[in-house]
């Protein structure tokens, strides 16, 4: 928020002016009251593995993290560029493979793979779009400076926790908004909606049915699934709400069943469909990719578009964005050292204290290492690990994360946060709503921002022009 | 409309008219064992025949105390009848249907199970009892509030009333199946005290103390009040009023989905009973046999409700 003669950073300039107006037993004051309108919403999240644990509360920081028009122009544009390349290579690497013929990727990246679906080959999806919804997490080391530590290609989650935490700010601090001016983002629901219609199966006629795939009451994200259907005006089925009739996919409703369009699944890829991938999974539709490979329904995001966030693809992301737009990478990738080649593994192993390192495969901030926040005993145990799996790990140089205060019960504290922002694609726009999601490491110094560690979520404020 | 939605809108408005009646049931049996010491094992067993968990009452515990018995009734995780199990379930079926209730009716359901929760962390004292049962009553209102003042009248709302009318009824026909012998006429000598403390305790169990006092001023008769509880279409308890506003819910189910199904016969028929005898008739040919009958087809109703309009199936 502050720059090196501690004057405050221009995009927060005004709030800053605004904040020495205000006592800071009052920011702890609306603290407590935005918890307890996050509790009576409900805009909760369960715990995995934790039986009859009670629904937690995603911390809520309420000093917002400014962003200002023109460096968000800027994030824009490298953004499309990005996503337009994942599409590009989602498309290719299920058809012709032309990256993998031009020796860009190793091969056996790909057909090693376990997020490369053999059941999507030769299948291209509705209106050609695979990633309809992604969120890719960036981070900021310095003026026009992002790195994008993951593309989230799959089902990105946390877009309720954007909408709710704006409308938090709005009742809370009314008279910010009126004399700062930020972009709005409330239209975002209306627009996946409007997204989601326009790639639906080419055979469908009329307004196109929608409706939300959750794995049921109990999923850590159900909140958001609920809030999502609620906003578009979509039905929120189960898989067992669901079931195949006549070469459709249709939903159980009071009067029978009836075809289902578009299904914006929030369900894995493996438990999809019981007869396709994983036998046992009670939360997919058996037959469903049967009926999406015939181009019968949409499923958003398609399947198999895990192969485009590897953390194993991601180092190549340059190559990517470069093989299909003709154009450098706009946004850099974080330097990524590739523990499966022998002499990399060697620097990694010699310089553990100074790197993070990441399972290929985890998500969550689980499974990974920060070495510089690591104890000896720590980094001596994960030596271990990555010797006897060097595949299975990636190594990256710890960023200097940008940081944004905190209100703490010792007034404001700086901490280290990250940004996810949200972006739709459909046959012909691709929509990135100004802002998206903040997370904040809420422990003085830590790097991992995941709310299942303990982060904690701002509002994100693009100003406007 | 999901079919599973409508079943768990169904079940929400039925879990919430369940802990406001267990409620109901535990205050009539505090007072009935406040005001006749002697009595108290006795009353409290009925409380919980009434409720449906007696048995299981008696599997974990020896003996009947006031202080077991309502504990059992409000606090006990294991009963799945208590009101804490009830209420964690209406609010789990809100949860479900969010995307159908409005935000009132889904922060009256929430805000009433953090508070609740929270009143039923510790056990509860005698004298404590009479705030929290009130409580209990207040949540539940503040729903059916929420409900009625904010909820479009579409297939939605039908359910979720007919869920909370089925429960009703069942409740009101349940306390008439335990307490029948009170209102035979060949029980304790008429006008006895004994009759006197045992009707009132039918009534309030009802909440229908008043009305009924208003209604038969200074003249109680177990005939009257069978008469009242099972007839009378201004007692919003009695079984008469619960299926005359159950047909309306279901003609207008068929007027949004122009068909009938199955289950508006059954209520017809049921309802039919309800206008065509008297109280005479139905004593006649037995009470407690008019009651049974009646849970019988009261339970058939709900189920054929969930079949026809594919709750689970």
């Amino acid at each position: 928020m502050r720059q090196a003669d501690a004057s405050a950073r221009p995009p927060y300039s005004d709030y800053c002016d605004w904040l020495e107006t205000v006592r800071i037993n009052d920011l702890q004051k609306k603290s407590r009251e935005a918890e307890t309108f996050f509790r009576r919403t409900g805009i909760t999240f369960n715990v995995y593995g934790q039986k009859d644990a009670d629904e937690r509360l995603i911390p809520f920081d309420l000093v917002p993290r400014i962003i200002d028009a023109r460096e968000w122009r800027q994030l824009v544009k490298g953004i499309e560029q990005r996503v337009k390349a994942i599409n590009a290579f989602l498309h290719d690497i299920y058809h012709r493979q032309e990256i993998l013929r031009a020796g860009r990727i190793p091969e056996h990246l790909i057909s090693q793979n376990a997020a490369f679906l053999p059941e999507m080959i030769g299948v291209t999806p509705p209106g050609g779009v695979y990633t309809h919804i992604v969120g890719v997490d960036l981070v900021r080391t310095g003026a026009d400076e992002f790195f994008v530590l993951e593309d989230n290609a799959r089902t990105p989650s946390g877009v309720s926790y954007m909408l709710e935490n704006r409308e938090t700010m709005l009742k809370m601090f009314p008279e910010l908004f009126s004399r700062i001016k930020v972009q709005p983002i409330s239209n975002y629901p209306a627009l996946l909606r409007r997204s989601l219609g326009k790639c639906a199966p080419a055979r469908s006629t009329g307004q196109p049915t929608v409706a939300v795939l959750t794995p049921g009451l109990h999923n850590s994200a159900y909140f958001e699934h609920a809030f999502l259907a609620d906003q578009m005006g979509a039905e929120l089925v189960e898989g067992h709400d669901l079931r195949v009739v006549d070469g459709r996919v249709a939903m159980r409703t009071t009067q029978g069943y009836f075809p289902v369009d578009v299904l914006y699944r929030r369900i894995d890829d493996e438990f999809i469909d019981p007869l396709n991938f994983n036998r046992d999974s009670m939360l997919g539709v058996p037959g469903i990719m049967d009926v999406y490979r015939a181009g019968g329904i949409t499923l958003a995001n398609a399947p198999g578009t895990g192969i485009a966030d590897d953390k194993a693809i991601y180092s190549y992301m340059p190559d990517i964005v470069e093989f299909y737009t003709g154009q450098a990478s706009i946004l850099k990738n974080v330097p990524t050292y590739r523990c499966s080649e022998p002499d990399t593994l060697k620097y990694v192993l010699e310089n553990l204290e100074e790197l993070v390192v990441k399972e290929v495969h985890g998500s969550g901030g689980y499974g990974m290492l920060v070495g510089p926040a690591a104890s000896k005993r720590e980094i001596t145990e994960f030596r271990a690990k990555l010797t006897a799996r060097p595949s299975n790990y990636i190594a990256q140089p710890t960023l200097a994360l940008s940081t944004v205060p905190v209100l703490t019960r010792a007034g404001l504290a700086p901490r280290h946060v990250d940004l996810r922002p949200y972006v739709l694609v459909s046959p012909d726009s691709i929509d990135i709503t100004p802002g998206g999601l903040t997370r904040v490491a809420m422990k003085a110094g830590s790097l991992v921002v995941n709310s299942s560690q303990g982060g904690g979520t701002k509002d994100t404020w693009v100003l406007e022009e | 409309m999901l079919g599973k939605t409508a079943g768990g809108l169904f079940w929400l408005s039925r879990y919430l008219e369940r802990s406001e009646n267990t409620a109901r049931l535990v205050e009539a049996g505090f007072r009935m064992a406040l005001t006749r010491a002697a009595a108290g094992e006795d009353e409290w067993g009925s409380v919980m025949t009434t409720v449906g968990c007696l048995d299981a009452y008696l599997a974990k515990h020896e003996t009947i105390t006031p202080n077991t018995a309502f504990d059992y009734l409000l606090r006990d995780k294991t009963n799945s009848m208590s009101v804490y199990s009830v209420m964690r379930m209406a609010r789990d079926n809100a949860r479900a249907t969010r995307t159908a209730l409005t935000r009132e009716v889904w922060e009256a359901v929430n805000d009433g199970w953090m508070l609740l929760k929270d009143m039923l962390k510790r056990p509860i004292s005698q004298t404590e009892l009479p705030a929290v049962l009130a409580s209990v009553r207040q949540q539940s209102a503040l729903v059916r509030g929420a409900l009625q003042g904010t909820m479009l009248r579409n297939d939605i709302f039908s359910f979720s009333r007919m869920g909370a009318l089925i429960e009703r009824a069942d409740n009101t026909a349940r306390i008439l199946d335990v307490k029948y012998y009170v209102l035979l006429p060949t029980g304790a000598p008429v006008g006895s005290s004994l009759d006197n403390v045992q009707w009132e305790m039918i009534l309030r169990s009802a909440s229908a103390e008043r009305s009924f006092h208003w209604l038969n001023p200074g003249n109680a008769s177990p005939k009257a009040i069978a008469e009242f509880l099972i007839l009378d279409e201004r007692m919003p308890r009695s079984l008469a009023f619960c299926y005359d506003e159950l047909i309306t819910c279901l003609r207008c189910l068929s007027k949004d989905y122009g068909d009938t199904r199955s289950c508006h016969a059954l209520a017809e028929k049921l309802e039919a009973r309800l206008t065509n005898f008297t109280i005479d008739d139905i004593i006649d040919n037995g009470l407690h046999e008019f009651i049974r009958d009646f849970l019988r087809a009261n339970a058939a109703l709900a189920a054929q409700i969930e079949s026809d309009y594919r709750f689970y199936k």
